[in-house]
């Protein structure tokens, strides 16, 4: 019985997991464009900048792609999860909510949903990696795992703040005093370290981006403020966390 | 032998009392009508039956299963077919299929078989692969029902199931419909605004009004309960009360300029009646409908009312309640 209970709710994650799936292949512009945008943060204004700047004795451009591939993860994933504003508002999810299967099923499955349209992203900006001299290949395992982590996270964040709001108008809002801000201080531009303002050395502190662009930096560039361990400390307890937050205002959700 | 069986079910939302204590035994294979004016606390009940809503108090069992108790049991029973359409646009109609197959558990090995069962069945095996955004509005209904009937529910629920459909889509979906449910033996319970349809479709109705089910019986049997023939007369001052006071007459309902006499034998009676009414304009004698009934047990005319923006007042609080439980 309890087996039972275990595979049908197993096969609910995968066909949850099916559709986001299928719905990700069949957005080919979709998927086009969430790569060329990083590449061309990349080449367009890595090289820019790069050509008057170094960090750390890296080419700037080298030296931000571990904080495009974040990019990439960050913004993916919470938008990923804020979709499901949309979805219900086109009653796309009302069908799927009446199944015999629980919440917390429907939530995994949308977040591995999430994870895997990132994380595929990642996988092909991770095979432009050869035309960044800096970034050691043998790092990309590594920093996998942090992107996966992170990715999870944030769809979790996506999914929990989606479930609460009500109006497309509030994805603006999240846009704006919360994606951005979660990026650009995250370190993905620019080193955190003591050279900073203390105000704006605090905030990059408190947030939890800050140690998936610092590990991922760590694993490909071996530059890192913080101890590895730390860094992935801080990101799986903060995925933790959201995970809980996430699947609780998931399952009230109306 | 009963499929539904509910006993003094009630929802309250606040303040609200949206289901005031309902009773009702459906028996299997049955197509039952809920019908009711907007807000009258039919698409909450459906909501309790369905395990989206939960009861305030009662209980309610679908196939044995109580749905307060064994919800998940209770949704493996059910099918819904939604007021407003639920498909996945982005996904063709066999992936919607699909989709919903692999949610309801349907084995592997049954999964293929029962989809191009239910496509052949609703005619949509040769658009089964275009994208759903690309269907009428007659063939998201009908692949809404092949789906709601996919994983062979022993109880399909329909919300307006012909609602924004043009009058001959709306006949080949209860055309479909029937064929389904013989087919499968599966009981139906459904609401709808168009009267005639519920008239020919449904074997018992049950009218609700302000959360209580006010009547309930078979259509043919809360027609002729009306007592005989309708004639309408439109005049500017009709003596209400001379006419109600013959002995033939049953009722007499103002709308307007137009009175609504109910008599029985009606053209036997016809000259007395207009003899009593001064200045007639126009007179119109008809066999009554259920839309008659409907108007006598609820003092209000369906045809009035919209089903257009999802509901009535009830059920838009009971969405915006919902999300504080």
């Amino acid at each position: 019985m309890r087996t039972a209970i275990l595979f049908r709710e197993l096969l609910g994650i995968s066909a949850v997991w099916w559709r986001e799936f299928k719905v990700f292949w069949r957005e080919k512009s979709r998927i086009v464009s969430s790569i060329v945008q990083p590449l061309m943060w990349l080449f367009l204004f890595g090289s820019g900048i790069g050509a008057s700047l170094s960090v750390s004795d890296v080419n700037y451009r080298d030296y931000i792609y571990p904080g495009i591939l974040s990019m990439s993860v960050i913004f993916g994933s919470i938008f990923f999860g804020l979709y499901i504003i949309w979805d219900r508002k086109l009653d796309v999810l009302k069908a799927v909510l009446v199944a015999p299967v629980s919440r917390i099923s429907i939530f995994f499955g949308k977040v591995l949903g999430g994870c895997t349209d990132v994380l595929l992203q990642v996988v092909i900006l991770f095979i432009f990696s050869f035309l960044f001299p800096s970034v050691d290949p043998r790092g990309i395992p590594l920093a996998l795992l942090f992107l996966l982590v992170t990715s999870v996270a944030l769809v979790s964040l996506g999914l929990a703040l989606g479930s609460l709001l009500e109006s497309l108008e509030g994805f603006q809002v999240i846009s704006a005093f919360l994606v951005f801000p979660l990026f650009f201080l995250s370190g993905a531009l620019f080193p955190v370290d003591e050279r900073l303002p203390a105000w704006l050395q605090k905030l990059v502190i408190v947030n939890p981006l800050t140690y998936t662009v610092d590990g991922v930096r760590g694993a490909l560039l071996g530059l890192h403020d913080y101890p590895i361990s730390l860094d992935l400390g801080v990101i799986t307890l903060f995925a933790l966390v959201m995970i809980a937050t996430g699947s609780v205002l998931f399952s009230r959700m109306k | 032998m009963s499929i539904i069986e509910i006993r003094s079910l009630a929802k309250t939302f606040g303040k609200i009392q949206a289901v005031r204590g309902i009773d009702l035994t459906i028996s299997r294979g049955e197509i039952f009508g809920l019908l009711g004016p907007n807000g009258a606390g039919k698409t909450t009940t459906i909501g309790m039956l369905c395990t989206i809503i939960r009861p305030t108090s009662g209980s309610g069992l679908i196939a044995g299963f109580d749905i307060a108790k064994h919800p998940t049991q209770v949704r493996q029973k059910v099918g819904i077919v939604f007021q407003d359409p639920t498909l996945d646009t982005i996904l063709t109609g066999r992936e919607n299929l699909q989709l919903h197959a692999r949610l309801y558990g349907i084995p592997r090995r049954e999964r293929k078989a029962w989809i191009e069962e239910m496509l052949a069945l609703v005619d949509l095996r040769d658009r089964a692969d275009d994208l759903t955004k690309t269907y009428s509005g007659g063939m998201r209904r009908r692949l809404e029902l092949a789906r709601g009937l996919l994983h062979r529910p022993a109880v399909l629920f329909l919300d307006e199931p012909t609602l924004g459909l043009d009058p001959q889509t709306r006949a080949r979906t209860w055309e479909y419909i029937r064929k389904m449910v013989q087919k499968e033996e599966t009981t139906v319970v459904l609401t709808t605004h168009y009267m005639e349809e519920a008239q020919a479709m449904c074997d018992r109705i049950g009218i609700i009004d302000a959360g209580k089910i006010i009547a309930l019986d078979t259509p043919d049997n809360m027609v002729d309960a009306l007592g005989g023939d309708i004639v309408a007369v439109r005049a500017p001052a009709p003596p209400v009360e001379a006419l109600g006071a013959l002995p033939y007459v049953s009722a007499v309902q103002c709308a307007g300029e137009t009175v609504e006499i109910t008599m029985k034998s009606a053209p036997l009676h016809l000259a007395e009646v207009l003899s009593l009414i001064p200045d007639v304009a126009s007179v119109e004698m008809r066999k009554p409908t259920l839309n008659d009934v409907f108007i006598k047990l609820t003092g209000r005319d369906i045809r009035n009312e919209t089903a257009e923006n999802g509901g009535g007042w009830v059920e838009t609080i009971a969405r915006h309640r919902q999300k504080g439980t």
